[in-house]
């Protein structure tokens, strides 16, 4: 998994490649530093980041929820189709501007294109620093370097719509770091946005399940893809006075990843 | 029509959460279904391969579902077989209990049929003054507790043990005996259930597939029962629904391939049985009458709908197995015949989606029940669907209506959007220390990002 894949650019080719990151409604509000991570990762890769300021929401709570949310993609869109890359640290937002997106209009239509053209230049955050050859600037040789046990929560949205959850460990074995395995980790934290609020009993009891399987492992640092999961698992942690800190990809990275 | 009680899902499920001995058997039953299922699938080749023949199966046979259905007919009644057609659940109940009176029966044997719980068909019959005993063990259990089926294929799955002692030994005079081993239990059924056999007028089964080419209804069971309540008594009466038709036996075949994999772990279950009407001279044994009675109630109107794919359903369960709001809390909070996933879109399909408003939303989206769908049935897509429906129809909350209106429309415009999410995050921050400890949206920081991106004077 360490060799660089064909699609890895050299850094200045990447430089000519225009990049938005797309920073998400829950990271934008409830955790901005896990942005500014991104923004050096990207870096890291040679590429000048854009923050379009039109971004705003992916559209998923009103899509979700059975609206219609035609007039926010369209805005959306118009505010991200113009680069070569748009860059998503969530496997949740990213699946769905790429496999959503273009089944909300006439396939015939402008929009309809337009959305598949964004869809095809959009990759979740950890699908895209390994494909393009995203390393450590110094490899931590010891594996026992760390003074935490990491967990990798694999979010549905990053297994089953963005299909990159190989991705994220094959960043973090970058790393040198080992994962703990525990049981069940296919399974839904969740938390599913409304759904933890519409059915908040049954929302964290999934999330119970969670975080006692990662005990019972013996991780101590949840590492996930998504803030949405983090959040979620955060919260039901800090009401049963759990100690387990929960941590996003993109911090992992940065922090043991050597760049400034 | 049947008792349904799926919009007081959420307490339903609440009390199941905090029911100690459901927690137990569901958390036995989730493991075994799903690493056998799993088993099962490594040992095959290509599973995808088989998965995607039994789609074409079922696709070929609902895009040419009256020809198939007529060609059935005419098939079954060449092999001296009656079909009947039920538009409703009241015209099947009305057409078997027709049929047990014109045999003048006393007793009916059951095997299960999903088809007959959507009807309720026992207690019709009961109040009709028929004996009725279920031979599957996990309906005949549900029936001694006077309980629905929870799971579809496996109706008793949130018993425990325990509790099927208990059971056992209120219903059955048999004095004292060892009711501390499953093989005990299963023992104690079969003594009881035998004598029910040999004396039963009628058998009542299910059908997982009828084959039009040849006029077959095709039954797997694991326990046999489905072929002594077919063979023993002198009428066979199968209850079953207009979708399970597939236009020939190498089409029957590609489903069994996955649905006995798909639902037990099994390559094929124990007994696979193609009832090809009564019984002829030269066979050893068999019933005098075979009768089909065919339900649409409803199924036949999703057709050419985006929902059609929802016919295409075979009933394995995996995805109630995998479904961790299912397997959390057990069939009975759904609240009608059909839970987890795939009860979720049919029940408000086939019952109305006011009776059913808690259904669609009760999942996290994770997507699971479409992985391991074996005929392919976006799942989640269908649910949202659902959700559309009720959002037009006005059924959601006015909080939750107005809420996520107004969210979507300020996410259309940017620069609003920008502003008010800016003192939202604000405003979280300063009342951070008051807010209590499980609140999901705790800002680290005053600032959104992309406040403190403009601030940092960024391009």
């Amino acid at each position: 998994m360490d060799s660089p894949t064909d699609s890895v650019e050299s850094k200045s080719q990447a430089s000519t490649k225009s990049i938005a990151l797309y920073v998400t409604c829950l990271i934008n509000s409830c955790r901005p530093e896990i942005a500014w991570d991104c923004v050096s990762l990207l870096e890291s890769l040679g590429f000048r980041v854009d923050i379009p300021m039109d971004q705003s929401c992916c559209g998923q709570p009103g899509y979700n929820g059975g609206h219609d949310i035609t007039a926010l993609v369209q805005q959306q869109i118009a505010c991200l189709e113009a680069f070569d890359y748009v860059v998503i640290p969530s496997g949740s937002c990213a699946g769905m501007i790429i496999n959503h997106y273009p089944t909300l209009f006439d396939p015939h239509s402008e929009w309809a294109r337009r959305s598949q053209e964004l869809a095809q230049k959009t990759h979740e955050l950890s699908d895209f620093l390994l494909k393009q050859g995203w390393a450590p600037k110094s490899k931590v040789t010891q594996t026992d370097a760390y003074e935490v046990n990491f967990s990798h929560h694999t979010s549905c949205s990053c297994r089953r719509e963005t299909r990159s959850h190989g991705a994220t460990e094959a960043l973090l074995q970058r790393l040198n770091i080992s994962l703990v395995d525990f049981e069940e980790q296919e399974v839904c934290c969740g938390f599913g946005g409304s759904f933890s609020e519409k059915f908040s009993a049954i929302s964290q009891r999934m999330a119970l399940n969670k975080l006692e399987q990662i005990e019972r492992s013996g991780g101590d640092t949840v590492v996930a893809a998504d803030l949405g999961c983090l959040l979620h698992l955060e919260a039901c942690a800090a009401r049963l006075n759990k100690t387990t800190t929960f941590m996003h990809l993109a911090q992992v990275l940065k922090q043991h990843g050597g760049h400034s | 029509m049947t008792d349904i009680k799926s919009n007081q899902f959420t307490h339903l499920a609440h009390r199941a959460l905090h029911d100690q001995p459901l927690q137990t058997a569901l958390g036995r039953a989730k493991s075994g279904f799903i690493n056998k299922r799993l088993k099962a699938i490594k040992l095959v080749d290509d599973f995808e391969a088989l998965k995607s023949q039994a789609q074409q199966a079922k696709q070929n046979a609902l895009a040419n579902l009256p020809v198939l259905l007529t060609r059935f007919e005419k098939e079954l009644q060449a092999q001296g077989g009656q079909l009947h057609w039920a538009e409703t659940p009241e015209q099947m109940n009305q057409l078997v209990l027709e049929i047990c009176q014109k045999q003048n029966a006393k007793r009916v044997i059951k095997g299960k049929s999903m088809i007959s719980e959507e009807t309720q068909l026992n207690s019709f019959l009961e109040q009709h003054g028929l004996e009725l005993v279920e031979s599957d063990l996990g309906e005949y259990i549900i029936q001694l507790a006077k309980e629905p089926p929870s799971h579809i294929i496996a109706p008793a799955v949130h018993k425990t043990r325990q509790q099927v002692a208990e059971l056992f030994e209120q219903n059955h005079a048999l004095g004292k005996r060892d009711l501390e081993s499953i093989p005990g239990l299963v023992k104690e059924a079969r003594q009881v259930l035998r004598n029910q056999f040999l004396s039963a007028d009628v058998g009542i089964t299910g059908a997982n597939l009828l084959v039009a080419e040849s006029g077959s209804v095709v039954l797997v069971t694991n326990e046999g029962n489905g072929d002594l309540a077919a063979t023993l008594p002198s009428t066979h009466i199968v209850t079953t629904s207009i979708e399970k038709v597939v236009e020939n036996l190498e089409d029957a075949n590609s489903i069994l391939e996955v649905l006995g994999r798909s639902a037990t772990g099994q390559w094929l279950s124990t007994y696979t049985s193609f009832f090809s009407g009564p019984k002829k001279n030269a066979d050893l044994d068999g019933p005098k009458q075979f009768h089909v009675v065919v339900l649409d109630n409803g199924r036949s109107q999703l057709m050419g709908t985006e929902y059609e794919p929802m016919l295409q359903c075979i009933k394995c369960g995996a995805c109630l197995n995998h479904c961790p709001v299912y397997s959390n809390v057990g069939g009975h909070a759904y609240g009608w015949v059909y839970p987890g996933p795939m009860g979720s879109v049919l029940t408000p399909l086939l019952q109305g989606t006011h009776q059913a408003t808690p259904l669609p939303n009760a999942s996290s989206f994770c997507g699971r029940c479409e992985e391991v769908c074996p005929m392919g049935i976006p799942l989640p897509n269908l649910l949202r669907r659902l959700r559309q429906q009720q959002h037009q129809k006005k059924l959601e909350s006015i909080s939750w209506r107005w809420g996520l209106d107004i969210y979507t429309r300020l996410c259309s415009k940017p620069d609003g959007y920008r502003k008010i999410m800016q003192w939202v995050t604000r405003f979280l921050w300063l009342i951070k220390p008051i807010l209590p400890k499980g609140f999901l949206l705790k800002p680290s920081g005053p600032d959104t990002f992309l406040e403190s991106w403009r601030k940092a004077n960024r391009p």
